[in-house]
């Protein structure tokens, strides 16, 4: 019998188990996609957001917070992309100045240092983006941005190091109580658990309801985005409008690989796995986006994308043992990211009193990368020495080499599809989407794997990228 | 490691290849010529219709047999080649990094010549609404794919947009075995060549439907189909028009785009065309640094990438001996018929003729061109017709440029 079944990698599951495998203890993850982060932890703001939105008292509130503070070390140890940016909140009339400080006084209550910062020359100080007309904003230091796609695989990754097991393309289809834990079900097998940590985003209603549970209902919220390119320097912190009752609006922000975000809507959806995007929305975006800084230069745009907020009603995150060893996290949207790394830790605790779990004396919680953008001159031509790989440059765009690629290919974490291996290393990310370098990162990930080309992925299962041999 | 050149050349595509021999036949010794790719020719290698050649050679080549020919005459040069070699920055005091398996190098030269081709607009760029699954993909990638892979990304394909990669790729795809539903355009006239629209349409039965575009994308894993749909006069969707279409591939011909990422990095000026703003001798904004080929602008015609190619190589050499001290940068300007205009500006101190390139912004019938130099008509051209992707080219003898002029403009206007 396996100790711990997390559902779901996404950031939340791979946290839960990255934090559990520093115990004594057989934890496997069970993912249905062919990669971790391919839901709303790959499509989002990548904000790590301060916390003076959440309403005082909830667990949003304490959890963004708590999970704020921890990003410095974690990012560190997972070598991921994080940078302390801060954000302003921008008020363009009295309003909108009352409003900010009724945040103002919520970001106390939340222990969320801030400021109100009044007239245009102070805010342009810390944004020279913002357009004239703004007339107050609320200045928030701690807010940061993140990579999400690699704290969701390193997280993974660390985990897998230190014991850890993952099952991709492995949907759970059935729960049934067992004696001392639960049979976990998926088409491919059956496996028997102690415990199961349910993270299945979206979908964690249902896996909720094969236990019987069916008090909650998700309601996916879209969020369409467009992404611009690294074109040169523009905005530097986020850029928030006033909050309503839709949520935090659209934003304006860089993300830690030196592109800018504009986004996200927010529109209430049937469907939990439709991220279509559509012009009509698109266009409220730029006009969202457009309020907030002086020009918007969205022809720079290459890409525009959309994701699923999991949203409840009531609004607050759930997170409990619903039955003895069955807990259910539900209701993870905004601001799961900035919180995870809190959640990981606090679930993992509340497994192991219900497991009494010994921590182990050889964890190790670092994940290390070489990353060519990184290094000096000297560094970068003595490691193409060891390596000629390094020295051969595969995505144009980002300026990725082939030994950046391999080493991806070398990991304990699988990289099975085009879509893992833009996340994991940007490959395909730039402003060509991979017209370059698609072709040579297929041949690399079909060797890695010993599959033919026309077995490789693009992202999700039967996602094929070509379909034959030619004549 | 450290080396110096006389000439650097980044791209050895068609415009690459010129720039070389040019700067061969005008003296030069000391060329380096840098490509990422493992073989000389850039796009040409995946080209493998006929069609080039034409205007250079005086016969129809395939894409590779251009670039052999091409790349065989350079063999024949002191030329020094380096391949799977990739430039990842240039700096205005012409010193270039460059990685390659052999090792990180810093190479300085005394004239740089950009001709690192273009790069195709993507489904994001336009965004292309409804879902992001496989099978959607830019023509020229399922061309490469096809031509150096030996793979077909679907069989059943519509295409979007009527740019000559499409329109080549429903001729290159149809002859595969698969079928090709059609090709949507959101203009009323096609964007490729006409020779294009005749061999591989027509001849083929795919409809070309005009004044339509894909007003949405289905399929949350593999594409499974589109909404097909009529644009009115300003390009916008006609409700009700929607036809939903199955299909397993969409590919994009909409365009291309200069590649000119390092060179806009180091700081030069871009102009309309996209590419680096260049005066009468393709110099860029920064003095000794020359661009040519399709990172400048885009060509239809290979040939004429690798024509322009020769030219920057002869300004390059011509530049060695000193860059000049003064750029008297007269701009050039044209009137709304116009989509763009290559070069930027016009520097007297080139010995050289002045060669203007552009495309009209939509078909002309019975048109005139005119030249005006300071308010001076110095040249006038009659056309029977003009298409925007047929790109017209411009010779203005030197001796018809006066010194010190403020102002030169193309006109092009209906013939009354
Ligand atoms: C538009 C948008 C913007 C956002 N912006 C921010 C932000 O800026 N800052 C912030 O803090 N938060 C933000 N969020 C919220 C944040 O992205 C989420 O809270 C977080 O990613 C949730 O992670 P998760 O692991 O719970 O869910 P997911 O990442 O969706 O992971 C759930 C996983 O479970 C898997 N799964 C589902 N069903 C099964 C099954 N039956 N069997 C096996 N596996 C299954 C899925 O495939 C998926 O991989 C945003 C969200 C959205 C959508
Ligand atoms: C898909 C396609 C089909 C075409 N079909 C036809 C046709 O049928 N008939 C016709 O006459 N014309 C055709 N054309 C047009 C013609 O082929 C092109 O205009 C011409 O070949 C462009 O030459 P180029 O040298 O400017 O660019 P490219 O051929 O693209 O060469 C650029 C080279 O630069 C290299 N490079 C880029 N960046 C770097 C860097 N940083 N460091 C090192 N190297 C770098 C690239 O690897 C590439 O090899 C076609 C064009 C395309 C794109």
């Amino acid at each position: 019998m396996q100790d711990v079944i997390i559902i779901g990698a996404g950031v939340i599951g791979t946290l839960i188990a990255r934090n559990l495998s520093a115990y004594q203890t057989d934890v496997l993850v069970l993912e249905k996609n062919l990669d971790v982060g391919d839901g709303a932890s790959g499509a989002n703001s990548a904000i790590v957001h301060s916390g003076y939105d959440p309403i005082p008292g909830t667990k949003k509130a304490e959890y963004n917070v708590r999970g704020n503070a921890m990003f410095d070390q974690l990012s560190r140890e997972l070598g991921v992309p994080f940078r302390r940016i801060g954000s302003l909140t921008l008020a363009f009339d009295e309003e909108g100045e009352q409003k900010l400080s009724e945040l103002l006084n919520r970001a106390k209550q939340n222990g969320v240092p801030a400021e109100i910062l009044f007239g245009y020359d102070a805010i342009k100080e810390k944004e020279p983006h913002v357009p004239k007309e703004v007339k107050a904003a609320l200045y928030c230091p701690t807010a940061g941005i993140v990579d999400p796609f690699l704290l969701t695989a390193r997280a993974m990754e660390n985990a897998l190091d230190n014991g850890a097991k993952l099952h991709l393309g492995e949907a759970v289809t059935a729960i049934k109580p067992i004696d001392g834990g639960y049979e976990v079900q998926t088409p491919k097998a059956t496996y028997q658990t102690r415990y199961v940590i349910n993270a299945a985003g979206a979908y964690a209603d249902e896996i909720a309801k094969m236990m019987g549970l069916d008090k909650w209902k998700i309601i996916p919220k879209k969020g369409q985005y467009f992404v611009l390119d690294h074109f040169g320097p523009f905005v530097k912190t986020v850029l928030f409008p006033l909050p309503s009752q839709k949520g935090k609006g659209m934003l304006v922000t860089p993300t830690t690989a030196g592109n800018y975000l504009v986004g996200p809507s927010s529109s209430i959806e049937e469907s939990k796995d439709d991220v279509s995007t559509d012009s009509l929305t698109l266009a409220q975006v730029k006009e969202g986006g457009a309020k907030l800084v002086d020009q918007l230069p969205l022809k720079e745009a290459i890409r525009v994308y959309a994701g699923l907020r999991s949203s409840i009603e009531g609004g607050d995150f759930v997170i409990e043992e619903s039955k003895p060893g069955f807990l259910n996290l539900i209701g993870i949207d905004s601001p799961g990211l900035a919180s995870s790394p809190y959640i990981g830790k606090l679930v993992a605790e509340m497994a192991e009193s219900r497991l009494h779990l010994t921590k182990k004396k050889n964890w190790n919680p670092f994940v290390s990368r070489i990353k060519l953008a990184n290094l000096s001159l000297e560094e970068r031509a003595k490691l193409i020495k060891e390596n000629p790989d390094y020295g051969e440059i595969i995505c144009t765009c980002e300026k990725i080499s082939l030994g950046e690629i391999r080493q991806e290919l070398r990991t304990s974490l699988p990289c099975l599809t085009i879509k893992a291996m833009k996340k994991r290393t940007r490959c395909g990310f730039g402003k060509c989407q991979g017209g370059f370098c698609q072709a040579r990162i297929l041949e690399e990930i079909a060797r890695a794997n010993g599959k033919k080309l026309e077995e490789i992925n693009y992202g999700f299962p039967d996602s094929f990228q070509l379909k034959e041999a030619s004549k | 490691m450290k080396k110096t050149v006389d000439i650097l050349i980044i791209g050895g595509g068609a415009a690459g290849l010129g720039a070389a021999l040019g700067a061969v036949e005008a003296g030069a010794k000391e060329i380096l010529l840098v490509d990422r790719k493992n073989r000389l020719g850039g796009i040409l290698t995946q080209c493998v219709h006929s069609g080039f050649g034409l205007k250079v050679f005086g016969e129809e080549l395939t894409g590779p047999e251009f670039a052999s020919r091409l790349a065989r005459k350079l063999a024949e040069t002191p030329v020094e080649v380096w391949l799977n070699a990739f430039v990842l920055s240039i700096s205005p005091a012409k010193e270039a990094l460059i990685s390659s398996r052999d090792g990180l190098y810093q190479v300085s030269a005394k004239t740089i010549i950009y001709a690192t081709g273009c790069l195709e607009r993507t489904p994001g760029m336009i965004q292309l609404p409804g879902t992001r699954p496989s099978g959607v993909l830019t023509a020229g990638l399922a061309q490469l794919y096809l031509n150096e892979y030996g793979y077909l990304p679907g069989k059943k394909a519509f295409i979007l947009g009527s740019g000559d990669i499409g329109l080549i790729m429903a001729r290159r795809l149809s002859l595969e075995g698969a079928k090709v539903l059609g090709v949507a355009e959101i203009m009323p006239y096609s964007n490729g060549l006409v020779r294009n629209k005749v061999q591989c349409l027509d001849d083929f039965g795919i409809p070309l439907y005009l004044s339509h575009t894909v007003s949405r994308v289905y399929g949350n894993h593999h594409l499974e189909a589109i909404d097909l749909v009529k644009v009115d006069e300003e390009g916008k969707i006609i409700q009700g028009t929607e036809e939903h279409i199955e299909c397993d591939l969409l590919l994009l011909s909409v365009g291309l785009l200069p590649n000119v990422g390092i060179l806009k990095n180091a700081g030069a000026r871009i102009g309309e065309s996209k590419g680096a703003a260049v005066d009468g001798s393709l110099m860029t904004s920064l003095p000794g640094v020359f661009s040519a080929g399709n990172s400048l602008h885009v060509h239809d015609l290979a040939d004429e990438a690798y024509l322009e190619g020769i030219e920057a190589g002869k300004a390059a050499v011509n530049c060695l001996k000193g860059v000049p001290e003064h750029r008297t940068m007269t701009p050039l300007s044209h009137n709304e018929n116009i989509g763009y205009l290559v070069p930027s500006y016009y520097d007297e101190s080139y010995l050289g003729d002045l060669l203007i390139k552009f495309r009209c912004r939509r078909p002309k019938e019975k048109c005139v061109i005119m030249v005006i130099a300071d308010g001076e008509i110095i040249k006038t051209i009659n056309k029977i017709s003009m298409l925007p992707s047929e790109m017209e080219i411009i010779r203005i003898p030197k001796k018809l440029l006066k010194n010190n002029l403020k102002t030169i403009e193309v006109i092009l206007e209906d013939r009354l």
